[in-house]
């Protein structure tokens, strides 16, 4: 049995810098911070449509201005990273077995990114 | 003739009886260009140091014995290539473990975690030998294969974060090969086996982060493992919750 | 070691995961045109209050708004934990309640757009 094993402390806060794969870790993981709050953005802007033209104008004209493009486009990144981080590791959490066979982690995540281009394309129109 | 290098071999040394701390130590070493990094230990072992104390057996990657951080990376010693370096290489024993002695671990841990989710195949029903051998199909061998050919190396647990921060967590190795288990079709211990794996301390403490897979020199892949079980226990406990009367 | 009830914040934590991987980036998108002013003929309050107005719209704004919350209070649940902020439970009921709130104001929104 051990005699005086010694325990090497992980910092708590810090333990992430220590290598790059747990620093993509983190950034993919504070994605969240940016799509919490973007919806709730959404539920703000949702109430001011259910309160009329007025409101949702003044919800609009908020928008504008460096604050609301700067978030909005630190937003885009963020969920950008978050649906390319996820699609990729699809295949493993999902893995689809066609006899002795598994298909190809490439296949569903070229499926998934196939998906995420046509359900764009069809929110952008609606959009726009 | 083989091209030769001299080594800087920089190894965390620790000894119980007269250390209050680990130092590190530095060896120089001729390595042979296609050494690996366990052959540069045996070195230092057999020609400078006989009081360096590290695991090894196998050499070729079964056995599972000689993990080490390399350069800050879980690695076996002998699968970490001495040309894929420079001419300085820190060893350290596998992080995330208390260390016994120089590079050895204390291993009881990872030892007890395994051994608790009754990694051993438990049949649906007693068969008599009479009765013949468990028929599988290569289709239901494929289906849980992959998670056999684990090695017990533990890098997984020295590259997880999770494990790192929360000691109470299962791990990596130890859930994979419960899933190993319940993905197979002669097993019937599935239900056993959650009780263990579906706790906070089990698979819920798992963040994805996908080092462990990472790491695996084998390629068990035991975060896909890890995110099969996640599933698989929410829909278990939907099943659980919901239709309460619904026997498995 | 009981089992967890983890898997009921995790499942939508998937679902949701799923949905904002697919949806949220085309409507961010959408946003930073509002907020640039790109098209300034868009966003009309007709359309957008026709599309909240129509039963499926409803369904599906709601489905979308609720799964992305959920997801993300889940998700960055995990992150402070990650960072080292250790009080995983008032952490929790925090993050919950902000996404039941947003959940419920989308709810009667939804429900007062004819």
């Amino acid at each position: 049995m051990s005699s005086k094993p010694y325990i090497r402390e992980v910092p708590k806060t810090s333990w992430f810098f220590r290598q790059p794969r747990y620093m993509r870790y983190m950034a993919r993981e504070v994605t969240s911070f940016f799509i919490g709050a973007f919806t709730l953005l959404l539920v703000v802007g949702l109430k001011r449509l259910a309160e009329g033209p007025e409101a949702f104008q003044s919800f609009l004209d908020a928008l504008r201005g460096p604050l609301g493009v700067l978030f909005c486009v630190a937003a885009l990144v963020a969920a950008i990273y978050h649906s390319t981080s996820w699609f990729n590791v699809t295949p493993q959490a999902m893995p689809i077995q066609r006899g002795e066979e598994f298909l190809p982690g490439k296949m569903i995540v070229g499926a998934h990114y196939a998906i995420w281009a046509v359900v764009s394309l069809i929110v952008l129109i609606m959009g726009i | 003739m083989s091209e030769e290098r001299q080594i800087q071999l920089e190894v965390l040394r620790y000894n119980p009886e007269t250390d209050l701390e680990p130092r590190y130590q530095t060896y120089t070493v001729p390595c042979v260009n296609e050494w690996v990094v366990l052959d540069a230990l045996n070195y230092v072992k057999e020609n400078l140091d006989p009081t360096l104390s590290f695991r090894w057996s196998c050499h070729m990657a079964v056995c599972g014995s000689c993990g080490y951080m390399i350069n800050g990376e879980p690695k076996l010693g002998c699968k970490a290539f001495i040309h894929e370096y420079g001419d300085h290489i820190r060893v350290e024993p596998l992080a995330h473990f208390p260390i016994e002695r120089d590079l050895v671990t204390v291993v009881e841990d990872f030892i007890t975690k395994f051994a608790s989710v009754k990694p051993y195949l438990i049949p649906k029903e007693e068969k008599p030998i009479s009765a013949g051998e468990y028929k599988q199909t290569p289709a239901q061998l494929m289906k849980f294969k992959q998670y056999t050919l684990c090695i017990n190396c533990m890098l997984c647990y020295a590259a997880c974060p999770q494990y790192g921060l929360v000691p109470e967590f299962l791990g990596p190795a130890a859930i994979s090969m419960a899933h190993r288990y319940n993905q197979d079709s002669r097993d019937g211990g599935r239900d056993q086996r959650q009780e263990v794996i579906a706790s906070h301390e089990g698979v819920w403490e798992c963040s994805f982060v996908g080092a462990c897979s990472e790491v695996c020199p084998k390629h068990v892949d035991p975060a896909g493992a890890l995110q099969q079980v996640k599933v698989a226990s929410t829909i278990d406990w939907y099943q659980e919750h919901l239709m309460p009367w619904s026997k498995k | 070691m009981a089992k967890s009830n983890k898997p009921i914040v995790w499942g939508l934590f998937a679902a949701g995961g799923t949905v904002t991987a697919f949806i949220t980036p085309a409507l961010v998108l959408l946003t930073l045109f509002a907020a640039m002013r790109f098209a300034p003929t868009m966003f009309t309050y007709e359309s957008i209050h026709a599309f909240a107005a129509n039963w499926l719209g409803k369904v599906i704004i709601f489905g979308v708004i609720t799964l992305s919350l959920w997801h993300a209070a889940h998700r960055f649940r995990v992150t402070l934990y990650d960072f080292g902020v250790r009080a995983d439970l008032v952490v929790a009921t925090i993050l919950y309640i902000i996404a039941a709130i947003g959940t419920i104001s989308a709810f009667f929104s939804l429900l007062s757009i004819h």
